[in-house]
């Protein structure tokens, strides 16, 4: 599957509650919470982005809490994929299991500004800035991983797990 | 090759002798926890995959403690969607609204979690637990959910990073400046991905308290846990109150690790991290004069009896300063009950603080002491992010329960020894 949008640029340490602020976290409602997504680091963003746009960050991306609102808000916001140097490690497994897309990259977070286009072939991990026509290779997810990834999330996973045992 | 005591817990709750890090596994799991934030998510989770039951109604938790006793109709909503839950269930193990606790200071003080448990739990602070010498590690509500189903998670074995303390502590200083300190050399990455196990004989002499204070922080530094070897210190600590046995376990003295740090004790002096992040710690001398808003005393950082009793010795016959508000929130009703009992709440109420029953409410914005535009707060908890205890342009300042009450009677930062 290939994904393509505007890339948002951000830096370092970008965290949970820059990504979703807890006083929106009294809801489960995804589209609630992707009204209010990157609101405390970039409150222009959810006017910004469009469908298929891509979050492009540095090290550390989705520090801080567990709040896998943080994923979902991403997600209900239209954004296709985030590439980021490196990902907190709760950020990242939560990602995996909700099935938002995210690729380790730094290479290609040094070469893509703000506002590329760049297109991401999920599957191979093989990253494009349009603008440049430069290509990146990320970081595949070890086997285990894309088995969830392809299940559909962890959710669908277990339910597979829970049928085969009944 | 030998093993950490990280390696040797989840070997143990995979059937094997041994891991190696790097590794994914299917673990078993002795506790799955949620709060009011992340279970009624994993709830709606459990839901779609289709479970009839949860795995064992004894290993789940639930703690409504983040905006408890709740704060609007629509936080309401989520404790009573986790107390149907546990009712339907039939899972002992739901705190109600008076008997709650913020959840890492109620777990281990219930006995829920003891040496050589694996835990995980939907709050990225769950790594406290590492304290008593469990593997316990924050995830999110949908593997809450498959847990609640399966009684498994999925974990990459981590590789480890060795901290050594060496070292007598000056005086006012604990667990809070040592994870402080460590956070501020290492950065808020420096451990991404790794156990951090905490060793020296500067830990083995530290109390229970500051030890989970420690562990609590690992996740600050990216840590997936924070873990310290079981000692008698451990032990006494959970032989009056486990409800399960004990399985200890040690780190082999040839176990591989990727770093080994040494911090000399001897020179660390009460810390104060800046705002927008915990890796800016500095010695509270060199923090300049900063004036402050609001003092919080609490969290599931410190909010335990050892950190009231240390913010009370500072406030004992003193005054908050007439432009700061001071809040006081102790972790269980336990610790409540046995400040009450040791004249601590009194201190507190004659100094002019106010005094809330537990909550994790004002440490995330959430309640009970939200911050407003331009606003600096000093406080005992875990994260200064911006916008973390309210307005997005406001500033916390994090320190331990000393420097925090300190700060409250002087009206800027600073340290007990100011006092006169």
């Amino acid at each position: 599957m290939t994904v393509r949008g505007k890339a948002h640029r951000y830096g370092d340490n970008v965290n949970t509650d820059e990504i979703i602020p807890a006083r929106y976290l009294d809801t489960v409602d995804p589209n609630e919470l992707g009204a209010h997504c990157m609101e405390d680091i970039d409150a222009e963003f959810v006017r910004k982005v469009r469908p298929g746009d891509i979050i492009v960050a540095g090290q550390n991306f989705g520090c801080g809490s567990s709040r896998e609102h943080a994923p979902i808000a991403i997600k209900a916001a239209g954004v296709s994929c985030v590439i980021a140097k490196t990902f907190a490690r709760i950020f990242y497994r939560n990602s995996i299991n909700i099935g938002l897309p995210i690729l380790e990259c730094p290479e290609a977070v040094d070469g893509i500004s703000d506002g590329d286009e760049v297109e991401v072939e999920l599957d191979t991990g093989r990253i494009r800035n349009i603008g440049t026509g430069r290509e990146f290779q990320g970081r595949p997810f070890p086997p285990f991983m894309q088995q969830i990834i392809a299940a559909g999330g962890l959710v669908n996973y277990a339910r597979e797990r829970v049928l085969r045992n009944t | 090759m030998g093993q950490t005591i990280t390696q040797r817990i989840l070997a143990a709750h995979c059937g094997r002798q041994s891991v190696e890090p790097g590794e994914l596994i299917s673990a078993n799991v002795d506790l799955v926890l949620g709060n009011d934030i992340t279970a009624p998510i994993a709830i709606q989770e459990f839901e779609k995959i289709g479970a009839s039951d949860v795995f064992d109604r004894s290993k789940i938790a639930l703690v409504p403690d983040h905006s408890t006793p709740s704060k609007d109709i629509k936080s309401a909503q989520l404790v009573k969607t986790m107390r149907d839950f546990a009712r339907k269930h039939k899972i002992a193990n739901f705190f109600e609204i008076g008997r709650v606790g913020i959840e890492h200071t109620l777990i281990p003080d219930q006995g829920l979690v003891v040496p050589g448990d694996l835990v995980i739990g939907a709050d990225s602070h769950t790594c406290t637990y590492g304290a008593v010498g469990a593997f316990s590690t924050g995830v999110g509500s949908t593997d809450m959910a498959a847990a609640m189903a399966l009684g498994e998670v999925w974990l990459k074995v981590p590789e480890a990073i060795r901290f050594v303390y060496y070292g007598k502590l000056r005086p006012w200083v604990g667990g809070k400046d040592l994870i402080l300190y460590t956070i501020g050399r290492i950065g808020v990455d420096g451990a991404l991905y790794r156990s951090m196990e905490f060793t020296g004989e500067t830990i083995r002499e530290l109390p229970m308290a500051g030890r989970f204070t420690m562990c609590n922080m690992a996740i600050e530094a990216g840590g997936k846990n924070g873990i310290m070897e079981p000692d008698e210190t451990t032990l006494a600590y959970c032989r009056e109150r486990a409800k399960h046995p004990c399985r200890v376990y040690q780190s082999d003295p040839d176990a591989a690790y990727r770093e080994v740090i040494e911090f000399d004790c001897r020179e660390i002096e009460p810390q104060v991290a800046l705002p927008h992040l915990p890796e800016n710690a500095k010695p509270v001398s060199q923090v300049g004069r900063i004036s402050i808003d609001q003092a919080l005393i609490g969290s599931c950082t410190n909010g335990r009896i050892e950190d009231l009793r240390e913010a009370a010795a500072v406030l004992k016959g003193r005054k908050v300063h007439r432009e700061v508000r001071l809040i006081v929130i102790p972790g269980t009703q336990q610790i409540w009950l046995q400040a009450v009992r040791e004249g601590l709440m009194e201190v507190f109420i004659d100094a002019g603080a106010a005094v809330s029953t537990p909550t994790c409410g004002p440490c995330l914005g959430g309640h009970m002491g939200v911050i407003a535009e331009g606003e600096r707060a000093i406080s005992t908890t875990n994260r200064n992010f911006v916008g973390r205890m309210g307005h997005p342009k406001s500033e916390v300042y994090l320190a331990g329960p000393a420097v925090t009450a300190a700060s409250a009677v002087l009206g800027r930062i600073g340290s007990p020894e100011e006092l006169r």
